[in-house]
């Protein structure tokens, strides 16, 4: 059997020269000694005998420094304690978050008066307590220096009474209410009481990136002007014609856990769910997809036609590729096996298309099973048309008052200039947007709403489920709820929380209803309504299949555009966490740019990845080479990086970049606005465009990747692969592939039961009491990033900023390795979440001079920052490459003032700030310049978990504790918990798993703690699995001569 | 020393009522004890008038059982019947409502803090108060040692003066030409000598003084208001838990809120104990005190309070531990059960409360070396079979027992973070 060869990196797969060079050195970074060239140190710009002197200096200076006086600290206690607050314990409050349609039950964690974490809400039969990446990283947008502080008219400060009173004086009809979808009931209902007030008036609903050529298909074909919603966890056969359903499809959080759902594998009984996708530009869902095929986005239509005439068994038409031509079958013929547990999703914003999708769904009797008409999904509800119409409407003068929340189409409409003209000439404009974004800007009057997490509300994500908003903290500045806002204008004199709570305690059983239901956060349905389809209409049918074959064929080059799972539709860009996670594709912070392909690369900037020296000169110099693309009279520069799994002819671009600097200093200056490049099409706006050109400029731009960061090769560890991955028809023709590998490789040590004894010359040591274990699941992990957001909140990891990460700074504990295999055009990817494994042998231990890292009896790899003193000697010895070192003072945590500036950038500096520090746990130390760090399984939770059992006097259970980062999992792939125990879930999961289950490195005897479960792709075929690395064997063999 | 002496006290004397109580009641009162603890305790002396009337001889004053319990369960409720003792002692007591526990105690559980109630016998308060006399016999024999050191470094000296003379006078005699005498500070010896005796004392007072850096033993800040535990906690026996009411919960006891001060004070408005004396021999003026507190609250005696008016007293922080400790009030107090006076010192003592122990880190750890968890009797250790087994076979020495750092507590991680 062939071995299949996994690559993180191009020069990793070429083997090339610089790659080899690099992988020697666990830091990219020359010592900063200057010395010249051939000379000694002491001739050096900083000698040793002035470094002496410097060090006896510092010395002295620190003792006289410190031996002053103590300060006096105060400890002011409440003047009138609540009685539910205790000072250092946490309290968590149910609420929402809402994002432009968005919607995610979560619970809020306040400490002290301070939200700092949000976790999901189990209570959600919609969400089950997942998240994503920007669900966990809002709590950072409360604390947004760049909030809005009070009300402006025409840019100077006023208060409430006067915007109140301009209001009055100047809204004149008719009124149009401008908004991102609002799924909240109690909200329209105020906007509609708003707007009868104003004869002739409406209420417009904007959406960055629009889902309305689904709600137009809808309305044509099943007369429902909605979207449905989807039940992947019951779908067999999954098709996704390029929807990003796992990353910024409608609400990836709950697609995500019932994908996850097809996806866990039971040993004993081998069933997956498959998945084909169908796609342009290399997504995260394409990355997880079983089988993924690569088409040219003009053909989108054709493909989807195609595909609904296989399944109509009239064959696959009008499809020359034959890869393609043969995955449409194939997908067709698995959809027709799986009639009625099959779905296939649409990401384009075409109405035929998404009819014709509808057609297929129809023709496999998706509706009623996988799709459910009885519950609507109102994450997204505009239409384009009726912005159209809007801005139309604007520039002919007819709108009297604008009021805008939650949209900017300033910044992200393609003809923004036509709606800044059109702004202009309406009478009065209003803005509540909480930024001074691009829109607000040109407002009259700005009435800055509360963030979420301060505000009162609901939400209906799903008709008939509902979710509340409670404040969890006071308004921390002089902002108003923008339905108070309306409430006022409208006459009424209630508040919005005196309506909210009537209009709930009307619904739902009174005021204990509404206590109850604030309480738990959500209002479900007694019963769940029966899942049902919607009667079909097909006349719309015929007339999308021919439209979409008569579509114009695309030039040369033809452009998408796309969300990323961090930034989205530029929501995300002001906040630094999101803006450090790397995509889980190009594993790129901090930029947009274009995505090209490996044959693409080839012949536009001359680059040729499988030419080991071309490889290294594109992948280990940051600056890559830029270029300009065009679009009809538009164009923007961007760098270009190569991302294998993108079609030859495609570029991609993601959008929610080039914000204006005032929504935030993270968002200033990264990336360019790639919306302008969008067109209408039809009635809808195409998130791309099918002939652009692209021209190399001749200039370099450094683009901060993380993935050619921490490498594995060390001299302990020489090795290139810590996956372990095998198709589903291999793992049923031999379960036990994997086990049998592992028991080969460890049979010289003592094989499997007896490696931890016979593969050392140290002794064993007793694991009294507990044991943490961390179980990770490679088939449900789809690299989302949600986990890395959540650690760095929970752990208070610091923000180190482009610069540092183009140094191979970043600090994330935990990172999500991209790998790739086989075909260097279309591969296989695979993520794998990496962390510290709290190995039992670990090497980092041995090394450290100081013992600041140390083993604990229960199983944790310690580290202690007040002892270290940053050799690094521990992160060069650590062959999973998961500690981090603070090279400068990212947090602000030195005494010493003014100890960051010239290090760190203008972004890492206002992490410091005090309202952006009111983020931070105060159960984990900030740690200063000069000391490692890395993941600690969230120590500081599981002591809380002992203390709550010993305070109930009995024994830890798994409720007790959670990682963060196995919280946050909208896919469930993290399991962690107490290994001595055996009813806890991570010792059934390792129980039950015998054949998938790995370490990695295992054959180091460094004994970690995390254990993997080896990815299992539903493919039939037969590729071996991967794992008994040949280096690992050629040791093996040299041990035994 | 003084507080193991306190707890052998402490444990002798309920060890005593355990064996009164096991033969005059039958169980009752020891569970009535932990009930009253719970529940009574932060308003009810036994003895003692606190909050509300001392409870000896409740039982004679409410001959109808019948109502004394019904009194005790919702005393508003049972106000309304219009009973003339109980209102009588509802105005006495500034109408300071007494919880419900409706729902709480049932009649056996009221029962058992009754019988309970009988069984402690009346303690004179002076005699809690008297002074350990153990410390100071015990003394400090440094200076003795010193002046002994000293004195036997002269006398060496001297008859090392003598022996170099005697050697001087001998080395005459035989005629040998006399070495001109090297005066005895540039004698190299000795300086060397000195040298030595220096850099060793010089170092011991730096490392020492270097290590005493941020440490604030006997630290004794003047507070805003003197609040004296002694008053408080010692001669009025309030539970350090009634005013510290995060102990049991988290990290933090929690320094009470003015409302929690005014619970009391709202009825209790002057100092009529006996004179409070600070260290330095000034008197403090209880009373004047009182209306400080007042201030803060914006109370004035005789009208309502409004409490939203108060505002907080910034108490002079004293137990200061640096940011990378991670302590937990709960995890000692409740989990380990340990008493305050082990850290805090004989705080029903302290006029103004003084930091007792220095907090060091080596403090901490080796109280962790020594102190032995609640193995047996918390549910959480159940999981420690092998520990369980072995002290049974007696491979574990039952008397050191399983200390704190036998179950990992001396590890980096339990306290850094």
């Amino acid at each position: 059997m062939e071995q299949k060869k996994y690559w993180q990196s191009f020069g990793e797969l070429n083997q090339s020269e610089a790659y080899n060079k690099d992988v020697k050195d666990e830091f990219r970074e020359e010592l900063p000694f200057e010395a010249e060239e051939g000379k000694s140190f002491l001739d050096a710009k900083a000698p040793r005998r002035d470094f002496l002197k410097y060090l006896g200096f510092s010395t002295a200076a620190a003792a006289v420094a410190a031996s002053c006086e103590m300060p006096v600290k105060k400890a002011i206690p409440f003047a009138n304690k609540p009685e539910d607050i205790v000072p250092g314990v946490a309290n968590y409050y149910a609420t929402t978050y809402v994002q432009d349609g968005d919607v995610v039950s979560i619970l809020a964690k306040v400490r002290d008066g301070r939200p700092i974490k949000i976790e999901g809400n189990d209570l959600s039969p919609i969400t089950q307590g997942a998240t994503t990446a920007r669900v966990q990283a809002s709590v950072l947008d409360l604390y947004d220096t760049s909030r809005l502080r009070f009300p402006t008219i025409d840019g100077k400060e006023v208060t409430f009474e006067a915007v109140d009173k301009a209001a009055a004086a100047s809204i004149t009809g008719p009124v149009v209410v401008l908004t991102s979808t609002i799924t909240s009931p109690s909200t329209k209902e105020i906007i509609n009481q708003f707007l009868s007030k104003y004869p002739g008036s409406r209420h417009v609903t904007y959406d960055a990136v629009s889902y309305s050529a689904m709600i137009q298909a809808n309305e044509a074909t099943y007369g429902r002007k909605a979207i449905p919603s989807y039940h992947f966890e019951n779908a067999k056969v999954i098709v996704s014609l390029g929807a990003d359903f796992l990353g910024t499809w409608l609400g990836a959080a709950e697609f995500s856990k019932q994908y996850a759902a097809g996806k866990k594998l039971n040993e004993k009984n081998p069933e997956m769910s498959k998945h084909f996708h169908f796609e342009s530009v290399a997504s995260m869902t394409g990355s997880n997809a079983d089988e993924k095929y690569l088409h040219r986005p003009s053909e989108a239509g054709a493909v989807a036609a195609a595909l609904l005439s296989a399944v109509n068994g009239q064959g696959v038409a009008g499809i020359s590729d034959a890869r393609l031509k043969a995955g449409i079958e194939k997908a067709a013929k698995a959809l027709n096996e799986n009639k009625g547990a099959g779905l296939v999703v649409s990401g384009s914003n075409d109405v035929n298309e998404q009819i014709i999708v509808n057609a297929i769904n129809e023709a496999i009797g998706a509706g009623g099973k996988t799709i459910n008409w009885a519950a609507t999904l109102n994450y997204r509800q505009g239409v384009d048309a009726d912005f159209v119409q809007l801005v139309n409407d604007m520039n002919a003068g007819t709108v009297g008052t604008l009021l805008i929340y939650g949209a900017n189409p300033a910044y992200s409409w393609f003809d923004a200039e036509k709606f800044k003209a059109g702004l202009k000439k309406v009478k009065t404009t209003i803005s509540f947007n909480g930024k001074m974004d691009e829109t607000s800007e040109l407002c009259k009057i700005v009435a800055p709403d509360h963030h979420f997490l301060e505000s009162w509300g609901d939400a209906e994500p799903k008709t008939g489920y509902y979710s509340l908003i409670q404040p969890t903290i006071y308004p921390l500045f002089k902002t108003r709820q923008w339905q108070d806002s309306l409430l006022k204008w409208s006459g009424a004199s209630t508040d919005y929380l005196a309506y909210l709570k009537n209009y709930w305690s009307a619904k739902n059983g009174g005021e204990s209803g509404w206590d109850k239901a604030l309480q738990d956060g959500v209002i479900n349905p007694a019963a769940a309504p029966a899942a049902s389809g919607a009667s079909f209409n097909g006349g719309a049918v015929p007339g999308a299949v021919s439209a979409v074959s008569a579509a114009k064929k695309g030039g040369k080059i033809e452009l998408v555009l796309y969300e990323k799972v961090g930034i989205g539709a530029g929501q995300g860009a002001s906040n630094p966490w999101l803006q450090e996670l790397p995509d889980p594709v190009t594993r790129a912070t901090w930029d947009n740019y274009v995505i090209v392909s490996p044959a693409l690369a080839r012949t536009l900037l001359n680059i040729d990845l499988n030419n080991g020296g071309q490889a290294d000169a594109y992948e280990v110099n940051p600056p890559k080479k830029v270029v300009k693309i065009t679009a009809g009279d538009k164009s923007i520069e961007l760098p270009a990086l190569i991302i294998p799994g993108t079609h030859p002819d495609t570029i991609g671009i993601a959008v929610g970049y080039g914000r204006s600097e005032k929504v935030g200093k993270a968002a200033a200056n990264v990336g360019k606005n790639a919306f302008i490049l969008a067109a209408l099409s039809g009635s809808n706006v195409k998130f791309g465009n099918n002939d652009v050109t692209v021209t190399v400029t001749g200039d370099k731009y450094p683009v901060a990747l993380t993935q050619t960061h921490s490498r594995y090769d060390t001299t302990q560890g020489n090795r290139t692969e810590v996956m372990k991955e095998l198709t589903l028809a291999q793992y049923k023709h031999d379960p036990e592939e994997i086990l049998n590998e592992r028991k080969k490789e460890l049979a010289p040590w003592g094989g499997l039961e007896n490696f931890e004894k016979d593969g050392t010359i140290y002794p064993v040591f007793d694991k009294p009491g507990i044991k943490w274990g961390m179980s990770v699941d490679l088939n449900s992990c789809n690299g989302c990033g949600a986990c890395v957001v959540a650690c760095n909140a929970e752990n208070n990891i610091p923000v180190v900023g482009k610069p540092e990460v183009l140094r191979g700074h970043e600090m994330h504990w935990l990172r999500i390795d991209r790998y790739y295999s086989g075909d260097m055009d279309n591969p296989n990817v695979v993520f794998q979440p990496m962390m510290c494994q709290h190995c039992d042998n670990a090497p980092c231990e041995n090394v450290c001079p100081v013992a600041a890292t140390n083993h604990s009896t229960e199983g944790l790899n310690q580290m202690t920052y007040n002892r270290c003193i940053g050799t690094r000697y521990c992160a060069n010895n650590c062959p999973y490459k998961v500690r981090r070192f603070n090279w400068a003072d990212y947090t602000g945590a030195d005494s010493f003032p003014n100890n960051q500036e010239g290090e760190v950038n203008d972004v890492v500096i206002n992490m410091s700030d005090d309202l952006t520090r009111m983020v931070l746990n105060p159960d984990v130390t900030v740690r200063s310049r000069g000391v490692i760090e890395k993941c600690s399984f969230c120590v500081q939770r599981l002591q809380e978990g002992k203390l709550a059992a010993k305070k109930e006097s009995r024994p830890l259970e798994d409720k007790d504790v959670n990682v963060a980062c196995a919280q946050a999992c909208a896919s469930g792939c993290i399991t962690f918990g107490n290994v001595n125990n055996p009813e806890s879930e991570i010792s059934k999961i390792r129980k039950n798993n015998p054949n998938r289950s790995f370490y990695v490195l295992e054959q180091l005897h460094v004994l970690p703690n995390v254990s993997y479960l080896a990815k299992v792709r539903n493919s039939d075929e037969a590729v071996a699995a991967h794992g008994a690395e040949k280096k690992a064997e050629k040791h093996a063999e040299k041990e035994h001569a | 020393m003084i507080s193991f002496r306190r707890i052998a006290k402490a444990s002798f004397v309920s060890a005593l009522l355990l064996m009164g109580s096991v033969l005059l009641n039958p169980a009752s009162a020891q569970d009535g004890k932990t009930l009253f603890n719970t529940n009574c305790a932060s308003c009810h002396k036994v003895h003692a008038k606190s909050t509300g009337p001392a409870l000896a001889g409740v039982e004679d004053r409410w001959p109808d059982k019948a109502k004394l319990h019904a009194w005790i369960k919702n005393s508003q409720a049972f106000l309304k019947t219009g009973d003339k003792y109980a209102n009588d002692l509802y105005n006495e007591y500034n109408k300071v409502a007494m919880n419900k526990f409706e729902g709480i105690l049932d009649e056996k559980q009221i029962d058992d803090i009754l019988a309970y109630i009988k069984t402690v016998p009346a303690v004179d308060p002076k005699k809690v108060d008297s002074p350990d006399t153990g410390a100071a016999a015990e003394g400090d024999h440094s200076l003795l040692f010193g002046i002994l050191t000293l004195i036997l470094a002269v006398v060496s000296l001297i008859l090392l003066q003598v022996n170099s003379n005697l050697k001087k006078l001998a080395d005459d005699r035989e005629g040998q030409p006399a070495v001109e005498p090297v005066a005895f500070w540039k004698n190299k010896s000795y300086i060397a000598m000195v040298t030595v005796v220096l850099f060793v004392i010089g170092g011991y007072l730096t490392s020492k003084g270097a290590m005493a850096l941020g440490r604030s033993k006997d630290y004794q800040p003047e507070q805003p208001i003197y609040y004296s535990h002694k008053v408080h906690a010692g001669i009025n026996q309030i539970n350090c838990q009634y005013c510290h009411t995060g102990v049991y919960q988290g990290k933090q006891a929690t320094i009470p809120s003015v409302n929690v001060c005014m619970n009391c004070h709202m009825g209790i408005n002057e100092y009529k104990g006996e004179p409070i004396v600070t260290e330095d021999g000034k008197e403090i003026n209880g009373t004047a005190e009182i209306q400080k507190l007042y201030k803060y609250a914006g109370f004035e005696p005789g009208k309502p309070w409004d409490p939203s008016k108060a505002k907080p007293i910034e108490w002079v922080r004293i137990h200061n531990l640096p940011d990378h400790v991670y302590f937990n009030h709960s995890q000692h107090v409740k989990a380990g059960q340990v008493a305050c006076q082990t850290c805090h010192g004989e705080i029903q003592k302290m006029g103004e409360v003084k930091q007792f122990a220095d907090l060091s880190m080596g403090w901490c750890i080796n109280c962790h070396r020594t102190t032995q968890v609640q193995f047996k009797d918390n549910g959480f250790y159940s999981i420690y079979e092998k520990y369980h087994q072995d002290l049974k076979s007696g491979k574990i020495d039952s008397t050191k027992g399983i200390t704190v750092e036998k179950i990992g507590g001396t590890e980096c991680q339990k306290c850094h973070y």
